[in-house]
């Protein structure tokens, strides 16, 4: 099972999402972002990091990279795609995902261990969790505030589309508590948490996290 | 204005030069026309001027640190020792690890944001240019009183900034500071430390070597940051009526210097440089001519060649500007291809901007005429010495003779309300208004972060190597007696690495001062140096880099003497590590260490106004033997965690609201137990059935012991005093978004 | 030399925090006169010449795919001296 892992430039936790993959059970494969070269991976994961510094707009210039045209035409015929914080961003800003994720609403970078609920364990990302399990996972970002307009939320809720939400306190103005989405499809998921630096209790709140990257196996075995 | 070259520096010998306005001083102007036969050229002026001034020469305070090659341990782990950009400690398996802190006071003041932003870019910068991955940084913080109007403008602004970007960096913030003090009101203290990780045979150093290789100019364009920003903020006082240098202050991108991380990392993997220097403070000027003396002083420079962001600049002004995010490094002709298709592949100018040469001058060229032609270790190491005049200041005495006379609680209520006053001190109180603005996560190693004793991190995922760092200062302490003062800081630090289970094995230093052209002043710096180099002398603990920040006052008023001392410690397996505090009740605490009443300069006296009496002597050797019980006691000891400002009262505090748990505490004196800060104190957890063997430790290791109580439950009960951690936890966590929002 | 000068800001419907933080400083230091704020960005694009029609429409390409992000901003184009 091959798992992409992207690196753009400034690109900062593709170490340690390439590390989850390899925990999870799939072999880890590392593409660069000028490289149109999708390597024939099974997957593909955008992780965290700020890529090109977040100019103009957090992953703005990210989904114009070559290897991007290949995710989107990959992601149209169904392969799973996560976006994990910036990867997320780079998914909404290529419009494989709707909405766009804002400045956090007290402005502040935040980073604590946040309690969320997976509220669709249906995707190729989620399905080794219960239905609305909890779990604690780090959130590290300061444009975390996920924003879309009401039809766009009407959708996404009626249509079971939420795959995360935050638990108790909003922690950065996103609406509906939505911590994560995914697309009609069902293939593209974004996160805006950090699930692959919550594998090992030794350096993360918890091991709950490493059910996105056991799912992903379990998804491709099938 | 025209070009002042060598040929008409010569033909002009009488031209007036502005070379106070630069900072030098006229003995200095005329040594300088003394080494090179002539005047100076106005770009050689503004070199001379730059790399002379107090931050870069450290004139002031070499006669002092020199102490620490003197007094150096023998350790056989050391590397790199003083001299280079970081020092480097050899940790086993290979490994070899480069840490250091460093000051960026001044330009926080004006800019706090990228005055923070910038100071850890520099650290950082200093850290990859020994070869090595930074893997982690801590920010000390000082601030003037944590309610004044001025702290509200720079604190948000520095931590915004320290986040900002370390966390663009991808490095995670395992730790720091955060102290109030109107001693700095008008000199907050911005100290930044990194620590970085590589190979024993990555290690690179500052040398230009071997005539006909190229020098590099790499990362960011040149514009005018900072021009004049090291000699003019760093080495003269503030006015009182405040000042606005505002063009002085660099601005920085950690987008590009992340880029920039990559880039070396993956030029250095393929061993393409000889030496390399980052470009700090003092720039261009700093980096030709420290190069140059590394290697054996033979260098050319067509500064022409520097890609500008500003073309309008002169070159005098391209010398002297601190331009963020740029590296220089020395190429053979037969690796520059390689180079410079890394730096492509990433996106990073580059620019061959010269070469070595034989002899042993350092020759810049601007558009083909000479403009520099110096001696470079004139410039780089052989600045002016000064042997400044030191004398102990009247309030030493004055100070040590008096007693602290402050209010003593008793009674239920008063212990209650002194624990509760300390808890919600910002001093004491809760730091996740500060640390959450930190990421700790990224990079995936970190065992240990804020609020704990010390940052630890993992260097290896599969032998589970790893590091653990601390940074301290007393500045009460060390304001009642300098020399304990330093002492006492490297005992804390060191201290909270065992704690932990790592063992300490290095020590940098940011020793932050008012003016040295007062005597009392000096004489606290050279004190403090004296008790740092005594104690790591005792410790066995070699000091391998460090930095000094001097002017950090506003007109005659200095800050308290602030000698913030870190040290780093090894862990051979941190799934081993000993955390700070416990998960389940029915464990029983114990009190390593002797309380006795040590007030002066603590904090329950600072919130009486009282900064008085005679600070406590360091014990090193009985520190080092608790050192040792808490390195054994790691293989079953709960929980350990270090006792220091708020003594006990703040301890037994921070242990309880960790993990939620509360304790039952008995104390015979709890007035003084809980308040008092004897030094060389830890609360340890341990099982009930290993009581024994923890007082048979103490027993081998001769230090006190005393039982302090079980924990469980969901209060902190001390004696007769009930305080739910509910209560706790609120009065402890709501300082800070009160003061800051 | 006139420039092309792109104004972007978010839509009226989306929270803007930094905007509320000016809004909120206003009044701590003195200044009583704004009912609201709101922020946005400002890009100033120089073209050889005049600018023409034709490079004003290919800015508003470039507004709508790159400048700003249409999901949650407004963009306006204008010809400044």
């Amino acid at each position: 099972m091959r798992v992409g892992v992207i690196t753009f430039p400034g690109t900062l936790d593709d170490r340690d999402a390439a590390r989850a993959v390899v925990a999870g059970g799939s072999e880890a494969v590392s593409l660069w972002h000028a490289d149109a070269d999708l390597k024939s991976v099974d997957a593909v994961i955008l992780p965290g990091g700020f890529s090109y510094g977040d100019y103009l707009r957090c992953g703005a210039i990210s989904r114009f990279a070559p290897v991007m045209s290949l995710v989107i035409e990959a992601a149209g015929k169904g392969m799973p795609v996560l976006g994990i914080c910036n990867g997320f961003q780079v998914l909404c800003e290529s419009h494989l995902l709707p909405g766009a994720l804002t400045r956090n609403s007290d402005l502040h970078f935040l980073c604590r261990d946040q309690e969320i609920e997976i509220v669709n364990n249906t995707t190729p990302w989620t399905t080794s969790y219960k239905a609305e399990e909890k779990i604690v996972i780090p959130l590290k970002n300061g444009e975390g505030s996920f924003q879309c307009d009401d039809k766009t939320l009407a959708e996404l809720e009626g249509e079971g589309r939420v795959i995360a939400r935050y638990v108790g306190h909003n922690p950065n103005g996103s609406r509906n508590l939505i911590a994560g989405i995914t697309n009609a499809r069902g293939n593209v998921v974004g996160l805006m948490p950090h699930p692959e630096h919550a594998i090992d209790e030794l350096t993360g709140p918890s091991a709950q996290g490493l059910g996105f990257f056991t799912s992903i196996l379990n998804a491709m075995v099938k | 204005m025209a070009l002042d070259t060598v040929a008409i520096a010569q033909s002009s010998p009488d031209n007036v030069q502005p070379f106070a306005e630069l900072g030098l001083k006229a003995d200095e102007y005329a040594r300088i026309k003394e080494i090179l036969g002539r005047r100076p050229t106005s770009s050689e002026l503004a070199m001379y001027s730059v790399m002379w001034s107090e931050h870069c020469s450290y004139k002031s305070s070499k006669v002092h640190l020199k102490q620490f090659g003197e007094k150096a341990p023998k350790s056989d782990a050391l590397l790199v020792g003083i001299g280079e950009n970081a020092g480097v400690v050899d940790v086993g398996q290979g490994y070899a690890v480069t840490f250091k802190i460093e000051s960026h006071n001044h330009p926080s003041f004006i800019e706090p944001y990228q005055g923070a932003a910038t100071g850890i870019g520099g650290i950082v910068r200093d850290i990859l240019t020994m070869g090595a991955r930074p893997i982690a940084v801590m920010d000390p913080l000082r601030f003037g009183p944590a309610d004044a109007p001025d702290t509200r403008r720079v604190l948000p602004g520095i931590v915004a900034g320290v986040g900002g970007y370390g966390n663009c960096l991808g490095l995670p913030n395992i730790g720091g500071e955060v102290v109030f003090d109107e001693t700095y009101i008008g000199n907050p203290l911005v100290n930044a430390l990194c620590v970085g990780v590589m190979k024993h045979s990555d290690i690179k150093l500052a040398k230009a070597a071997g005539a006909g290789n190229l020098v590099v100019l790499y990362g960011a364009k040149t514009g005018g940051d900072g021009i004049g920003g090291v000699s003019v903020l760093a080495s003269e006082t503030f006015g009182a009526g405040g000042s606005t240098k505002r063009p002085s202050v660099q601005v920085g991108d950690p987008f590009v210097e992340k880029v920039l991380i990559e880039c070396s990392l993956e030029i250095f993997a393929e061993d393409l440089v000889i030496g390399i220097q980052d470009l700090g403070g003092a720039g261009l000027s700093c980096a030709t001519s420290e190069l140059a003396s590394g290697g054996s002083g033979g260098m050319k420079v067509a500064l022409d060649k520097v890609p500008l962001r500003d073309p309008s600049l002169s070159p005098e002004e391209i010398l002297m500007s601190e331009s963020q995010e740029r590296m220089c490094a020395i190429v053979e002709p037969s690796k520059i291809a390689r180079f410079l298709e890394i730096c492509k592949k990433w996106d990073v100018t580059v620019t061959v901007i010269g070469e070595v040469t034989d002899g042993d001058r350092l020759e810049i060229t601007w558009n083909g005429e000479v403009i520099v032609n110096v001696p470079p270790r004139t410039v780089a190491h052989e600045g002016p010495v000064y042997n400044r005049p030191l004398a102990q200041p009247a309030y030493i005495n004055q100070v040590n003779s008096q007693k602290v006379n402050v209010p003593m609680p008793s009674g239920a209520s008063e212990i209650k309300a002194a624990v509760l006053k300390l808890a919600g001190t910002p001093n004491l109180a809760d730091k996740s208004w500060v640390t959450a603005q930190y990421d700790k996560y990224v990079q995936g190693n970190t065992i240990q972060a804020q609020p704990d004793d010390s940052g630890m991190v993992r260097l290896d995922e599969k032998t589970h190597l790893g590091v653990a760092i601390s940074t301290d200062a007393n500045a009460n302490w060390s304001y009642l007696n300098p020399y304990q003062g330093a002492k006492l800081a490297l005992a804390e630090a060191a201290r909270n690495i065992a704690t932990a289970g790592a063992r300490p094995l290095a020590v940098t230093n940011c020793l932050n001062f008012g003016s040295p052209e007062d005597p009392g002043v000096m004489w606290q710096f050279a004190e403090s140096v004296r008790g740092l180099a005594d104690g790591c002398l005792e410790m066995g603990l070699p000091v391998t880099g460090g930095n000094v920040s001097f002017y950090n006052q506003t007109g005659a008023v200095a800050i308290l003497p602030t000698p913030v001392i870190g040290v780093l410690g090894v862990i051979q397996d941190v799934r081993k590590r000993t955390p700070m505090s416990y998960k389940t009740s029915g464990l029983e605490l114990f009190l390593l260490g002797e309380t006795k009443e040590d007030l002066a300069g603590s904090e329950w006296a600072f919130l009486h106004g009282q900064r008085v009496g005679q600070s406590p002597d360091a014990d090193l050797a009985r520190e080092m033997r608790l050192i040792e019980l808490l390195l054994e006691g790691n293989a079953f000891f709960n929980a350990a965690h270090d006792l220091s400002q708020g003594g006990l009262s703040a301890g037994l505090t921070e242990m309880v609201l960790r993990h939620n748990v509360g304790a039952t505490i008995s104390l015979s004196y709890p007035a003084v137990d809980l308040l008092s800060e004897t030094p060389g104190r830890v609360i340890v957890v341990v099982e009930a059935s290993k009581a024994s063997q923890l007082q048979a430790l103490a027993t081998k290791y001769s230090i006190a012991i005393s039982k302090l109580g079980t924990t469980g439950g969901d209060s902190l009960t001390i004696n007769d005093v009930v305080i739910s951690l509910d209560e706790l936890r609120t009065v402890h966590t709501s300082t800070f978004p009160r003061l800051f929002g | 030399m006139a420039k092309i000068v792109v104004d972007v800001m978010l839509k009226p419907e989306i929270l803007d925090p930094q905007g509320n933080a000016v809004a909120s400083a206003l009044p701590r230091l003195g200044f009583s006169f704004a009912k609201s704020v709101r922020q946005g960005k400002r890009f100033e694009i120089e073209v050889e010449g005049e600018p023409t029609a034709a490079q004003l429409a290919e800015v508003e390409k470039a507004a709508e795919v790159l400048l700003s992000n249409p999901v949650i901003e407004n963009f306006v184009v204008r010809v400044e001296k």
